[in-house]
């Protein structure tokens, strides 16, 4: 989008109003409050110089200076000449050297932001750097500077406006452009072949339009603003002609006898520049905010579901029935966990698995009340260590979440502030819960880093999230968790973002952690051999329902639902069939807006029948510890037949 | 069928003090017709060598050559395509499907709209997407939709070489099978030569003729797939091998020794054999094998078994591997 068709766009947002999201922002208050004031605006400055602009003109000598009268509305100037259609007709030149200077400035703007993107490196630095030095000097002065220099008068005030406007803009599309210059698609684009300028105008500008057409029509405000002071400091518009600036400046002198004749422009240029910045906040609610959460109604009634909830003995520490998680959408509420019942017994380590969107990590969320507002929890039961985490209150939760719960997450790059020491987050634990010194509550840090493995623990305690590697910081993750007494370990895809031999230290790590405080793991992955490999016991998610919990052992020799043994035939291996196409799962899951009536696997199952597609299927136990929800599953047979499962080659 | 070679090349950012070599002196061969995997921990400067190739990263020292052509002295546009990890960054949102495609076609290879319309057709159908998508969104479309459409546009631009970079990590295991099988099906159609980067071994190994691993930019160990994963010679790839998750091994076993060391700063990396500060047969546990610290194990690379860049590595009696390799004279 260029400079010129962005200030237009921004000038008229409402009448190009395409498409429902303009139609629901006018009806805003603040939507339809700057509809009304620009429509205002733009019908004045178009027509008032037409219609008023003799009588504006007109010079009374029998009527100067006089006060608000039934002739004059608002008095007269010093000339006679009536105010109130005086400030009128400015509007035009007010209201339109502003966009003119806006128009200017942001042209110029777009231009120098731009050019580092398309200019050779060096160049490019060039331009950064004089950007750069123009946005530390003040707007104004700025201007004050740049009038004096191309002159006194409307051509000077404008451009001095102009490119005073300028340096902002040019930073923000600077930013902005080389936030998308990193991304793939503009390295795509350069290897097919594509040159710099095309680069520019079909992949980098559409994709900065919608901030910068924000921050046009708001920089249109403020160029109406500081039009109109350089105007009333008298070297912006110049006799005989008027905008507000200039008609305050020349109120002002009899502001005493008249204060009408000051008020009426300075009351102009205030709402003119509102209509300016409110037309403004409605563009940025509509273009920036595309998933504006709908209303939120009443949230429906979950559906009633006979859970089969495992036996819950004296051992369990985490007692979860008929969990459900909900978010609302711009089209209702949707449910991306659905019903979810598991224990997990004292020291025991339960592994997730699942595809993404299948509500895994939302259910550790969920069970370490991590879900945020406008997300709902809801349950039959959540218990954790005996105590309901749903009707307890926050207050006296923390102390419980805080030293008997630990959390990993997946990112270790956002678990941690990156603006403090690693050993003071850790030791902030101790201090809140626990009520240790600051210096004792530092050594237990040291001490417990030492207990995960990483070396020189006093050294590294003093270093900050960035100088530790992500193996490391996973590790000070789980030292953070260890602070405490942790009796459950959720595990969020901890070693996703790193690599394999990194990933097995973590998992051994995680392993002894479990030994050493007894503690229970909920490791939640999206890689079956993980899981696998590292849990007693096996819960597969699919479309938000736990379709079958198994202990680990009868998951390679005994799985029964056709969902988790396409999972075991599409997992790759180091013995994999090289010559053999590999097998795929048809389909793909159901959004949580859009899951079916019957099982959410039937569409994409190889044993679908119409009961499938009419009728949930509830949980039923097919063995120890071993719950299948499905209305057709395996006999207890072997791996090898899951291969049927699966169809191969085919789409996804 | 096209032969990519990286001759000796070094690849480093930043200056001269607080720089980093994040490719040194690489020479690996792609062979005409084949996939070479390319595997190695993040940081090991795989996905730097890729990028070298389609220039999005300065190649400081030595030649990347395509067919013994210096690819900097090819047309902008170079008959070398790539495929990206995440198909929610390597589509241009504003851009429809068809419009992504057509971009990449050669000029004047399918003029008038009707004949780039009808390839966009072709290319969607190669990569078993309805062709009536060719309107559609990114945004309208799932991850490994995405990545077939990244595919197709790759393709569209005629290459003679493929790299794809970490393709599948970022999709479902249901949807990387799906991937996988049609990189190998349209690879063998339209007999391309491919660089495929992966940090997951078994993926590697089903997909490629020849294995490379990398660590801290040098590759220190290649030679034909099946061969390079049943019988490793350098002792990183063994503990690669050896972390692999898979589904009957135990994973909670005892500490693998050295290997839980923390890897190196690859600003700074060890002196000798990279790998020292790790290794479970270096200096580590064998105290008299300093010449590990002391001396670069790439030099005589060759002469070894897979070209294993180590000291202890068997000597290369029956040159398995060499066929399917260039004689390449630089150091590995």
């Amino acid at each position: 989008m260029t400079a010129t068709t962005a200030a237009t766009a921004a000038a008229v947002p409402e009448k190009t109003g395409r498409g429902s999201p303009w139609l629901a922002a006018v009806r805003t208050p603040v939507g339809a409050c700057s509809a009304v004031l620009l429509a205002a605006v733009v019908l004045l400055a178009v027509l008032a110089p037409l219609v008023w602009g003799d009588r504006a003109a007109t010079v009374d000598t029998n009527a100067i200076g006089q006060g608000p009268s039934g002739a004059h509305l608002l008095g007269t100037d010093s000339l006679g000449r009536d105010i109130f259609y005086r400030t009128l007709v400015a509007t035009r030149l007010s209201v339109g050297l502003a966009v003119v200077s806006t128009v200017i400035g942001v042209t110029a703007g777009l231009v120098l932001g731009t050019l580092p993107s398309v200019l050779p490196r060096p160049a490019g630095r060039l331009v950064t750097a004089a950007v750069n030095i123009a946005v530390a000097f003040p707007g104004l002065l700025l201007a004050l500077f740049f009038a004096v220099i191309f002159g006194v008068g409307t051509r000077g005030a404008t451009l001095a406006i102009a490119f005073a406007l300028a340096p902002g803009f040019a930073r923000l599309a600077q930013t902005l452009a080389a936030g998308v210059v990193g991304r793939d698609f503009v390295s795509a684009a350069r290897i097919a072949g594509v040159g710099r300028f095309r680069l520019l105008v079909r992949h980098v500008l559409p994709n900065i339009g919608e901030p910068l057409v924000v921050n046009a029509t708001i920089g249109a405000g403020a160029a109406l603003l500081a039009f109109s002071g350089l105007s009333f400091l008298g070297i912006g518009v110049q006799a005989p002609d008027y905008d507000w600036g200039r008609l305050l400046r020349e109120g002002l002198d009899g502001i005493y006898v008249n204060p009408a004749v000051a008020l009426a422009p300075g009351v102009a240029v205030v709402l003119a520049g509102l209509a300016f910045n409110l037309v403004g906040e409605t563009v940025a609610a509509v273009v920036g905010v595309r998933t504006r959460s709908a209303k939120v109604r009443d949230r429906p009634v979950p559906p009633v579901r006979t859970a089969a909830a495992g036996e819950t003995g004296d051992e369990s520490l985490l007692v979860v029935e008929n969990l459900q998680v909900a978010f609302p959408g711009p089209a209702g509420w949707t449910t991306p966990v659905r019903g979810v019942s598991f224990t997990v017994r004292v020291g025991e380590a339960i592994g997730v698995v699942g595809e993404s969107g299948s509500g895994k990590s939302l259910t550790g969320l969920a069970v370490s009340r991590l879900i945020e507002a406008p997300g709902v929890v809801t349950a039959d039961r959540l218990d954790f260590a005996g105590t309901p985490l749903l009707t307890t209150s926050e207050r006296e939760l923390r102390p419980l979440l805080g030293t008997s719960l630990a959390m990993v997450f997946q990112d270790p790059m956002t678990s941690f502030n990156p603006t403090r020491r690693i050993g003071r987050q850790l030791a902030e634990v101790s201090e809140q819960h626990q009520g240790l010194s600051r210096s004792r509550a530092l050594a237990r840090a040291v001490d417990r880093l030492r207990a995960v493995r990483i070396p020189a623990a006093e050294r590294r305690a003093r270093q900050y999230p960035h100088e530790f590697s992500g193996g490391m910081r996973q590790r000070a993750m789980i030292g953070m968790g260890l602070m405490g007494q942790p009796r459950l370990i959720v595990a969020d895809e901890p070693t996703t973002a790193l690599d394999v031999t990194v990933q097995r230290q973590l998992l051994r790590l995680l392993a002894r952690t479990r030994d050493a405080e007894n503690a229970a793991i909920l490791l939640i992955s999206h890689d079956i051999t993980v899981v696998a490999q590292n849990c007693d016991r096996v819960l597969v998610m699919y479309a938000g329902r736990i379709v079958e919990d198994l202990p680990t052992a009868d998951l390679t020799s005994a799985p029964r639902h056709p969902y988790t043994r396409a999972l075991l035939a599409a997992t790759l291996e180091l013995d994999t069939d090289r010559d053999a196409p590999l097998a795929v799962i048809p389909g793909r899951p159901p959004e949580p807006s859009e899951v079916p009536v019957g099982c959410a696997f039937a569409a994409r199952c190889p044993r679908a029948a119409d009961r499938c597609l009419a009728e949930d299927p509830v949980p039923a136990l097919v063995g120890p510890g071993h719950r299948v929800a499905c209305w057709h599953p395996y006999e207890d047979t072997g791996r090898e037949s899951g291969r049927e499962a699966v169809a191969s080659g085919g789409a996804e | 069928m096209s032969e990519l070679v990286f001759d000796d090349v070094s690849v480093r950012y930043g200056g001269r003090r607080g720089g980093l070599t994040a490719v040194d002196r690489v020479s690996l061969t792609v062979p005409a017709g084949q996939v070479v995997g390319l595997v190695g921990e993040s940081g090991s400067g795989k996905s730097t060598l890729a990028r070298a190739a389609v220039g999005l990263s300065p190649v400081t020292a030595g030649r990347v050559l395509l067919d013994g052509v210096d690819v900097r002295r090819l047309p902008q546009r170079r008959p070398l395509q790539m495929v990206f990890q995440d198909p929610y960054s390597s589509l241009d949102p504003r851009m429809s499907v068809g419009e992504s495609i057509s971009e990449a076609m050669p000029r004047g290879a399918h003029p008038g709209r009707a004949g780039r319309r009808a390839e966009v057709a072709r290319l969607l159908e190669l990569v078993n997407l309805d062709p009536g998508r060719a309107g559609m969104l990114p945004g309208q479309l799932s991850g490994g939709q995405r990545q077939r459409v990244a595919l197709a546009r790759a393709l569209a631009g005629q290459p003679e070489v493929l790299i794809a970079d970490e393709i599948t990590s970022a999709l479902d295991v249901s949807v990387q099978g799906a991937v996988l099988n049609l990189v190998r099906s349209v690879r063998r159609r339209l007999d391309l030569s491919m660089l495929f980067i992966s940090h997951n071994l078994a993926v590697v190994r089903y997909i490629s003729d020849v294995v490379a691993v990398m660590y801290l930019g040098r590759i220190v160990e290649t030679g034909p797939a099946e061969q390079v994963l049943t019988d490793p010679q350098h002792p990183y790839t063994r503990d690669l091998l050896a972390a692999a998750p898979s589904m009957g091994a135990d994973g909670t076993g005892d500490d693998g020794g050295p290997a839980d060391i923390e890897p190196p700063d690859p600003h700074h990396p060890p002196s000798g054999c990279r790998y020292h500060t790790r290794c479970p047969i270096g200096p580590l546990t064998n105290a008299e094998r300093t010449v590990c610290a002391t001396t670069d194990p790439a030099d005589g690379a060759i002469r070894r078994r897979h070209r294993a860049a180590c000291h202890f590595a068997e000597g290369d009696s029956e040159h398995p591997g060499i066929s399917a390799m260039s004689k390449g004279d630089g150091p590995l």
